[in-house]
């Protein structure tokens, strides 16, 4: 088991820049998520910690012990593929004792190591079948077998789930979080797919175009976002950006916006300029009394809540209410942003502005 | 249902394609038959008109494939009665069996030339492939459409400068000047058809194995080779039907040791008039390892030839 550190990687593949100094942790036996739209580097590093891709620059330390250069096979490490990667000229059992097999392990012992992870992931049915004929979920288990037999310092997995179809999906991310916590083995897992992020994550790293948009836990991911792109990112429907201009001092607990007052955190810096106020679809309440008017363009039905999307001064909003609320279409409602919740951004640098909300969290970007 | 859905075909259809088939098999087949059945009729029966269908068999032909023969006194054919059944078979023309003709030789060359050559070409073109295909290779482009381009033109065309080049290297009539050569002309093939099945394996294979604590080079063998079998096999065979058959080369740059099946058999028809029936039995000897290579390898072939059809 391991703890992770990345310092300052970069990986450039001819012009173009794939991943840009990128820096952070992953303590020891943390479910760690690497997360971003495709393209955006995520793969790249997760490569680069498995010694798959050598690094332009940057050190990779696990356990201590800086191995950005060193081949894969000595980096003890497992990685699951998305498409995972199994030996199709093996059965299950050669798929699992392959990387045992390597290391010069006597039989017996190999036998009985893969039939003890065989145990563990209920696959000991399926040992002598040919990979061929093996449903997703068996490949999975399969795959997952091959990484744990060896007990590594740390597993990689690439968007492991991501062949899978969706009903299985869930039941495998379940399956795949309990083994983790069983194990208690340090694990970094690519996925661009927020809600399996914030689901099985300890922490989460966002990245976008090769650079960490934010890093931390899911909570703060989702309540804090440092950046628009984050805020954008995450959550579904993603958080509301309404632009305005205006400016704001150290200590004021409101901004003006189209000629209203909203109350917002306690600002710690000044700006001015053009700004957004960022409010997630949950934190707005119609409220007929509100000053800030928007008109219902469409509500959209999801048992015990809807969504309602506004036309605003500041542009589109979409409210998350509660499905009992009579709302219709061409209605003119004011809308009651929960202040507490809100994040400003610069709307230049796309960058948070810090406030008492997000202090915390923005100082260890 | 439209006329352009995929539904069984009806009996109507199947009698026709059918028909079709058996058409097209005879126009391939025909010769053949020709071919090996002129391998075992007589010398008249062999130019007979019109043509025989039915005849009564002999092995006339083989006997004098692989025999040199003489014409002998009555005298000494009436003191030397013949001692076995290909020796009865010669006498009826008054004639002795002077000694083996150079059919087995030039069979043996063309086997060590065809098959080395295939060897090499496949080897080479193995590597290259998994080169090119998996690493970093400066000017790849390049290098890939310079190999393609050796196939541009028919390789007879050169022939005159090759001619020159093997004469003053010592290479003209040796086995490793027609291995060389044929390897040099296959190996573009090679290259190509092998990079095709290389860049169709996942290479998250030899990244699993890599992982798993294998070196690049055990992870080629033991992954990705399995893996290619297919491809290798495809490679193999069209590699082996080029240089098996190659005629033009071998009859410029052969003429004792090294030569080859192809350029020998016509000569036979020189030696004590038309010797059809020797010319086609041959022949029909010289299709047998191809079509044994081929035969024992159809599995991968046809598989090959589907390979990058059909998604897994």
């Amino acid at each position: 088991m391991a703890e992770i550190v990345i310092e300052n990687l970069r990986k450039e593949f001819g012009d173009f820049t794939a991943v840009q100094a990128s820096s952070f942790r992953i303590e020891d036996g943390e479910f760690f998520m690497l997360l971003g739209p495709s393209g955006c580097g995520k793969t790249t590093t997760l490569r680069m910690i498995a010694g798959l891709e050598l690094p332009t620059s940057g050190e990779i330390y696990i356990d201590g012990e800086e191995v950005a250069n060193r081949p894969a096979s000595q980096r003890d490490i497992a990685f699951v593929f998305q498409m995972f990667a199994l030996y199709p000229h093996m059965n299950v059992r050669k798929n699992m004792s392959y990387p045992l097999v390597s290391q010069g392990m006597k039989r017996a012992q190999v036998r009985a190591k893969v039939a003890e992870v065989a145990r563990i992931l209920g696959i000991e049915d399926i040992l002598d079948r040919p990979v061929g004929g093996l449903s997703g979920g068996d490949r999975q288990r399969v795959a997952l077998g091959r990484a744990i037999v060896r007990e590594p310092k740390a597993f990689m997995m690439d968007e492991p789930l991501g062949a899978l179809d969706a009903e299985f999906r869930e039941h495998m991310a379940e399956e795949l979080r309990a083994l983790h916590d069983r194990m208690g083995a340090t694990t970094v897992y690519v996925t661009h797919d927020q809600l399996e992020a914030m689901q099985m994550g300890d922490k989460i790293v966002v990245m976008n175009h090769g650079v960490i948009e934010q890093f931390g836990v899911p909570q703060d991911i989702y309540d804090k976002p440092a950046t628009m792109f984050v805020a954008d990112f995450i959550g579904s429907p993603p958080m509301n950006f309404l632009k305005f201009h205006g400016e704001i001092h150290p200590g004021d607990r409101a901004v003006r916006m189209h000629d209203v007052e909203l109350g917002v955190p306690q600002a710690r810096g000044p700006f001015q300029g053009d700004m957004v106020f960022g409010v997630r679809p949950e934190h707005i309440r119609l409220d007929d009394a509100a000053p800030y008017r928007g008109r219902v363009l469409a509500t959209e039905y999801l048992g015990t809540t809807q969504i309602v999307t506004l036309d605003t001064p500041g542009g589109p909003v979409k409210a998350r209410t509660a499905s009992a609320d009579a709302v219709r279409v061409g209605d003119n409602v004011g809308l009651a942003f929960d202040g507490r919740t809100v994040t400003l951004f610069d709307s230049q640098s796309g960058h948070a502005l810090v406030s008492e909300l997000n202090e915390g969290v923005l100082a260890h970007v | 249902m439209s006329a352009w859905s995929i539904t069984e075909p009806t009996p109507r259809q199947k009698w026709v394609a059918g028909i079709l088939v058996v058409l097209y098999a005879l126009v391939t087949i025909v010769p053949l038959i020709w071919i090996v059945a002129t391998g075992f009729k007589s010398p008249a029966d062999a130019i007979s008109y019109p043509p025989k269908v039915l005849f009564e068999p002999t092995l006339e032909g083989y006997v004098n494939l692989f025999t040199t023969r003489t014409r002998q006194t009555q005298e000494y054919l009436d003191a030397n009665p013949p001692e076995t059944w290909y020796e009865e078979i010669v006498r009826q023309y008054d004639m002795v069996i002077a000694g083996p003709s150079r059919y087995g030789e030039r069979f043996v060359n063309s086997i060590i030339i065809g098959f080395g050559s295939t060897f090499l070409s496949v080897f080479l073109g193995t590597l290259a492939a998994y080169a090119f295909s998996r690493f970093k290779v400066p000017l790849k482009d390049d290098l890939l459409f310079f190999i393609l381009s050796t196939r541009m033109m028919p390789p007879i065309a050169v022939a005159i400068p090759i001619f020159l080049m093997f004469r003053t290297l010592g290479l003209s009539d040796t086995h490793l000047g027609m291995i060389l050569l044929y390897t040099a002309v296959n190996i573009s093939l090679a290259v190509w058809l092998l990079k095709g099945f290389m860049d169709e394996i996942p290479r998250e294979y030899e990244e699993a194995a890599l992982i798993d604590g294998y070196t690049r080079f055990q992870a080629f063998r033991k992954v990705v080779l399995p893996q290619a079998v297919t491809g290798i096999v495809a490679t193999a065979i069209f590699c082996l039907i080029f240089s098996w058959n190659e005629y033009a080369f071998a009859v410029l740059l052969t003429s004792g040791t090294a030569q080859t099946a192809p350029p020998f058999i016509p000569t036979i028809i020189g030696v004590g008039g038309q010797d059809w029936p020797a010319v086609a039995a041959g022949a029909t000897l010289f299709l047998l390892p191809v079509l044994v290579f081929t035969v024992f390898l159809r599995k991968h072939l046809l598989r090959g030839i589907t390979f990058g059809a059909v998604r897994k």
